[in-house]
C-alpha cells in the first residue's frame, strides 16, 4: 500500500467528515489545555519551592519579659537556658537535621524588622525590647521540621517554634487545589475526546463502507484498511494538541512573562521554556489516546 | 482449485438445538471445482448459493467440514493472511458496487492501489483490463454516465485487475436486460478462457441453458444436481408406469430424491474437465 494512496484516503475522509473532525480538534484542544495547565501549575510549585526553601528557615523564638507561653512562666530567657538551646542545636541528636543556625539578638531583630517594613510607620515605633530574640535554623531537609519542633518546643526559655515554610504551604495548597480542579476537568474532557474520536471514526467507517467493502474483497491488508481511519483520528488529535500547546505558550508568554513576572520581581515564575517541556507530552498523550480509541472502534465496526 | 469436504454451515448455532426453523445454510456439501472450470450455481433464494460463495472468500467459516481454496484449508488461514487469499479471488455483484465519485479508470485502479501496486504498473495494466472487458476509450467516464452493462463491465474489470485465479460472480446479470447479459457472459467466458476459474450464482435460465457449462444446483443447502453441461431447469425426468417420460418440476418443499430414473443427479463429479 502506497503512502500517497493512504494519505489521499485520509484527506478525503477528513473532508467528508469535516464537522466531526473540527469537534474532535476542539475537544482535544480543551482537554489537553487543562492537562497542560495542571502540569504547568505543578512545575510552578516546584519552581517556587526551590526558590523559597533555601531562604526560609525555622525560627526558635525565645522568651521575652512578658511572654505568656507555657515555658515562659519564669520570665525572660536566662543566659543558661540560651546556652542550653545553643548546645542542643549543636548536639549529635540534632546535628544531622541542621544545616546551620545563627543567633539573632533583639537588636538584630529590630534591624531586620526595619528592613522588612521600611515603608511602614510601624518601624519607627517598634523598639528592640518588643521583639523576641531567636535562633534562625536552616534545615538540611525542610520536610523534617516536625522533629525540630518537638525537640525544642518543650525546652525552658523557648516561646514558640515557627516554620516559615507554613506560610508558603498555604500558597502551594491553593495552587495544588487549582491543579486538581484542572486535572478533574481534563479527565472529563479527555473522556469526551476519546468517545468523540470513537464516534467520528465510526461515522467515517460508515460513510466509507463502500470503499472498505471493496478494499476487503480485493484483499487489502488489515493495516491498509484501518490505517486511513486511525490516521484520521490521530491527525485530528494532533491538531488539537498543537493548538493546546499554542494556547499554553501564549498564556505563559502574555500572562506570566509579560505581567506576573514584572509585577512580582522577587518570585520565581515558570516561563515558556516549561511549556516546551510539557508540549511534547501533551502531543504524545493526544496521539496515543486518539490512536487507541480509533483502533478499538475499528475492531467493532470495521471487520477485516 | 476449490474443494468442499462435507461442508456444513449453520448460522446462529445457539438456537439450533431448540428451534425447528434453524436450518443449515449448507448441509454436508462435498464438491470439487477444478482450475479453469466455469460453473453455474443455481437454486432458489435461500438455497445456499451465497453461503457457498462467502465460504470461498472466508467471509464466514464453515461450522463443519473443510473448504479448500487453491490447496489451502481456508479455516486454517490466520486472519492476517486472509487478505492474501482474497487477492486471488475476484468478486462481481448484481449491484456493481462501483465507487460513484471515481471514474472508470480510478475504479479499476483502486483495486490495484489497495494491494500496493506501483503507479506505473497501474498505468500499464488498467487499460489492458478495460480492453478485455470492452470498455476502451471510456476511462474518464463517471459510473453514473454508464449503462448498467457498462457498469458491470467496470466491476468485472476491477475484480480481475489483480489477476485472480478465481472469479466469483453473484448474479452478475440480475439487473441487466437479456441482450446486455449476453455481452457480460461473453466477457466472463473470455476471462474463463484465459484460465480463470469462474463460479457464477444465477437465476438466469436463458444464460445457463445457452452456455452449456457445468451446473451445480443447490436446494436447502444440499447439492441437488451437478452436471457437466447442464441446464438451468431443475425439472426431473420421470419415467411413468406406462413407459413414457415427462419432466416434472421438483417441488423443493416436498422434495425427496427419486429412487430411479434420475440420471441427472451426479454429486460426485469425477470427469476431467480441465481446459
Amino acid at each position: 500500500m502506497k503512502l500517497g494512496f493512504i494519505l489521499g484516503e485520509v484527506g478525503s475522509g477528513l473532508r467528508r467528515n469535516l464537522s466531526m473532525v473540527v469537534s474532535v480538534v476542539l475537544v482535544t484542544l480543551i482537554s489537553l489545555t487543562f492537562v497542560g495547565t495542571a502540569a504547568l501549575m505543578q512545575m510552578q510549585i516546584t519552581q517556587m519551592k526551590g526558590y523559597w526553601y533555601d531562604k526560609v528557615q525555622v525560627a526558635i523564638y525565645l522568651c521575652g519579659e512578658h511572654n505568656e507561653g507555657t515555658n515562659c512562666a519564669e520570665g525572660a530567657v536566662t543566659e543558661g537556658e540560651r546556652g542550653e538551646i545553643k548546645s542542643m542545636l549543636g548536639s549529635a541528636a540534632v546535628k544531622p537535621y541542621v544545616d546551620n543556625f545563627e543567633y539573632e539578638s533583639k537588636e538584630q531583630a529590630l534591624t531586620h524588622f526595619r528592613e522588612q517594613f521600611e515603608n511602614s510607620s510601624m518601624s519607627e515605633t517598634v523598639t528592640a525590647d518588643q521583639l523576641p530574640e531567636s535562633f534562625r535554623v536552616s534545615l538540611v531537609d525542610p520536610e523534617k521540621y516536625q522533629i525540630i519542633k518537638e525537640l525544642f518546643s518543650s525546652m525552658d526559655g523557648v516561646d514558640v517554634v515557627v516554620d516559615q515554610r507554613e506560610l508558603l504551604e498555604k500558597i502551594f495548597s491553593i495552587i495544588n487545589i487549582a491543579s486538581f480542579v484542572a486535572i478533574g476537568i481534563a479527565g472529563v474532557m479527555i473522556l469526551c475526546a476519546v468517545l468523540l474520536v470513537g464516534t467520528t471514526i465510526r461515522l467515517s467507517a460508515y460513510l466509507r463502507r463502500r470503499e472498505t467493502g471493496i478494499m476487503r474483497l480485493v484483499g487489502a491488508s488489515k493495516s491498509s484498511l484501518q490505517l486511513p481511519f486511525v490516521l484520521e483520528g490521530v491527525i485530528s488529535a494532533l491538531i488539537g494538541a498543537l493548538l493546546a500547546s499554542g494556547v499554553l505558550w501564549a498564556a505563559v508568554r502574555f500572562l506570566i512573562d509579560d505581567k506576573l513576572a514584572l509585577d512580582y520581581k522577587d518570585t520565581a515564575f515558570i516561563s515558556t521554556g516549561e511549556v516546551f517541556m510539557v508540549a511534547p507530552w501533551l502531543i504524545l498523550l493526544g496521539v496515543v489516546l486518539a490512536g487507541v480509541s480509533s483502533l478499538v472502534t475499528l475492531r467493532r465496526y470495521l471487520k477485516v | 482449485m476449490i474443494r468442499f469436504e462435507n461442508v456444513t454451515m449453520v448460522y446462529d448455532q445457539k438456537s439450533r438445538l431448540g428451534s425447528e426453523n434453524a436450518r443449515p445454510g449448507l448441509d454436508d456439501v462435498t464438491i470439487e471445482i477444478d482450475r479453469g472450470d466455469f460453473a453455474f450455481l443455481v437454486g432458489a433464494s435461500g438455497s445456499g448459493k451465497s453461503t457457498f460463495l462467502r465460504l470461498i472468500l472466508r467471509e464466514i467459516v464453515a461450522t463443519g467440514g473443510s473448504v479448500h481454496v487453491a490447496g489451502q484449508n481456508v479455516a486454517r488461514i490466520s486472519s492476517w493472511r486472509v487478505p492474501k487469499l482474497r487477492r486471488g479471488i475476484g468478486v462481481v455483484f448484481q449491484d456493481f458496487r462501483l465507487l460513484p465519485q471515481k471514474n472508470v479508470f480510478e475504479n479499476v485502479a483502486f483495486a490495484m492501489q489497495v494491494v500496493g501496486e506501483s503507479r506505473s504498473a497501474i498505468r500499464d495494466h488498467v487499460p489492458e483490463v478495460l480492453k478485455l472487458v470492452g470498455l476502451e476509450g471510456k476511462e474518464k467516464r463517471q459510473p453514473d454516465e454508464l449503462s448498467g452493462g457498462e457498469q458491470q463491465r467496470v466491476a468485472i474489470a476491477r475484480a480481475i485487475a489483480n489477476k485472480p485465479q478465481i472469479l466469483l460472480a453473484d448474479e452478475p446479470t440480475g439487473n441487466l436486460d437479456p441482450a446486455t447479459s449476453v455481452g457480460i457472459m461473453n466477457v466472463l467466458d473470455r476471462i474463463n478462457q484465459n484460465g480463470t476459474t469462474v463460479i457464477m450464482a444465477t437465476h438466469d435460465d436463458g444464460i445457463v441453458n445457452s452456455m452449456r457449462r457445468r451446473v451445480v444446483e443447490l436446494s436447502l443447502g444440499k447439492i441437488m444436481r451437478d452436471e457437466i453441461a447442464g441446464e438451468y431447469t431443475s425439472m426431473i425426468p420421470v419415467i411413468n408406469q406406462d413407459g413414457t417420460r415427462e419432466l416434472r418440476q421438483a417441488d423443493h418443499s416436498t422434495w425427496h430424491r427419486p429412487s430411479t430414473g434420475n440420471q441427472a443427479f451426479a454429486p460426485f463429479d469425477t470427469e476431467d474437465d480441465m481446459p
